[in-house]
């Protein structure tokens, strides 16, 4: 078992959803219920990445963040170290890989809130940000919670693209992930076995819980 | 009160690793997987040093130090590489040979395959249908997968080999297919074969059959004191010692100015 891998795993879905979480009830929110003509656009940038080859996505990443790329190389000059192959180039790729995870729970939940909900709080006086504090954040919290979850579940499997912009450097960029199809070319099989049952039981518990909090209640209340 | 501790200890998370000194970060071919862990182990008990290593195929790596990953020492499988990153100024110099390698032929346990140096059998075993799978490291990438391919032409099989190739992405990857049986033989280095979890069969490749795999390690500008004295322990008596184990040759003698007569 490669604890020091999978410290780094944790780390790296911990840092992720951090970010993720406030963009997807910001972005969410506003897709749920925006009139703009180019929503569907947006919504199609959320959910590229999930059909995108991860390879796709790490090459793109390896040439924008590369010490030869504007990006990679504003970022050399801020803070000294590389962009690509560290902990820090992998949480950029993490962010960009888990936003439709992330993103489209919270937009179905804040979808699920509905226009007669919005406009009763407006009658009642609340403005949309207090409105949107005490009743349309508390009813959204599953799906964001949701989206939270399986954006992590989904940290800790990322192959291919940690693959290619991390360079499985030990306690920098070797996740968990990575650390199992290296034990299975020393032909370790029982340490690889050890940690793909670990990663199977995190993801089962991850889709279980995103299934428990997203059941359907009665209505009450309405 | 709870909710402030949980963001102390979503902070203290998100503390770059940085800030503590890591190892430095070392490049290495894949044939050097076991080798190169027991030498770290071994120049660990002697100064309390440690590195950290990652393994791949020579060519992937290079790319990586290219594209900026924060390497300090480079060991390639072969002189090409290393002088690739020389020749693009990412180096200081053009580097040491710390080892030669060998290609070996290897099976799966269970095998029936005759195994020589001038791979008759392999050529048989293709032609009789008992070789359906040979493995070999990507040869645009990886060394040990070029010399294997050269072998092969040498000896008068690619054409009969090439439809049958699986490829690893580098040799270790090569080598776990020929272990697990996944392929019936495969070209791979010596030294993976002689790690302590192969249980199947190998001959070493008469060398004749491709050019010499001259290995070479450079030190990245990078490169600190730490990844300095591994650089220097592997040429010690020590650090050869352990790659003599693990079935590499050591380097050729200097070649000595030419007697003036």
């Amino acid at each position: 078992m490669d604890w020091q891998a999978f410290a780094l795993s944790a780390r790296l879905g911990v840092i992720t959803i951090l970010f993720l979480v406030p963009l997807a009830v910001l972005l969410g929110r506003w897709l749920a219920v925006t009139r703009w003509r180019g929503k569907p656009f947006v919504e199609a940038l959320v959910i590229l990445p999930l059909v995108l080859p991860p390879t796709v996505l790490g090459f793109y990443l390896l040439a924008a963040l590369g010490p030869h790329a504007p990006i990679g190389r504003a970022w050399e000059g801020l803070f000294g170290g590389g962009l690509v192959f560290s902990f820090q180039g992998l949480v950029v790729a993490s962010i960009l890989v888990n936003i439709p995870f992330a993103v489209q729970p919270a937009q179905r939940a804040f979808e699920a809130v509905g226009a007669d909900l919005r406009a009763a709080a407006a009658t009642c006086g609340l403005s949309p940000f207090a409105a949107f504090r005490a009743i349309e954040l508390p009813l959204a919290a599953p799906g964001i919670l949701t989206g939270a979850i399986l954006a992590f579940a989904h940290t800790l499997g990322e192959f291919g693209v940690v693959l290619m912009v991390g360079g499985a450097i030990p306690g920098e960029t070797k996740t968990l992930a990575l650390s199992i199809y290296d034990r299975v070319q020393m032909l370790d099989m029982a340490g690889a076995g050890r940690m793909a049952a670990l990663l199977l039981l995190l993801s089962l518990a991850a889709v279980g819980l995103t299934f428990f909090l997203t059941r359907r209640r009665p209505n009450v209340g309405a | 009160m709870q909710r402030r501790a949980l963001f102390a200890a979503l902070l203290l998370l998100v503390t770059p690793v940085a800030a503590r000194a890591a190892p430095p970060a070392v490049a290495a071919a894949a044939s050097l997987r076991y080798a190169l862990d027991e030498a770290a182990t071994a120049f660990h008990r002697q100064t309390g040093k440690s590195v950290r290593i990652s393994y791949g195929a020579s060519g992937s790596l290079v790319q990586q130090i290219e594209s900026g990953a924060p390497f300090e020492l480079f060991l390639s499988a072969d002189e090409a590489h290393v002088f690739r990153l020389a020749d693009k100024r990412l180096t200081p110099d053009r580097g040491r040979i710390y080892a030669v390698g060998r290609l070996t032929l290897a099976t799966p346990a269970g095998s029936r395959l005759v195994l020589d140096p001038r791979l008759a059998g392999l050529g048989k075993g293709l032609a009789a249908g008992d070789v359906r799978r040979l493995a070999i490291a990507n040869p645009e990438t990886a060394p040990y997968g070029a010399r294997a391919r050269e072998a092969l032409t040498t000896a008068g099989l690619w054409g009969k080999a090439k439809p049958k190739l699986v490829t690893g992405e580098n040799i270790g990857q090569a080598f776990q297919f020929v272990a697990t049986g996944g392929a019936d033989a495969g070209l791979v280095s010596l030294s993976l074969v002689k790690s302590p979890g192969f249980t199947g069969r190998y001959v070493v490749v008469d060398s004749a059959l491709h050019q010499p795999l001259v290995q070479r390690m450079v030190l990245l500008e990078k490169a600190g004191p730490e990844a300095r004295a591994f650089h220097d322990w592997l040429l010690t008596r020590p650090g050869q010692a352990v790659l003599a184990r693990h079935g590499y040759a050591p380097p050729p003698p200097a070649p000595q100015p030419a007697p003036r007569g």
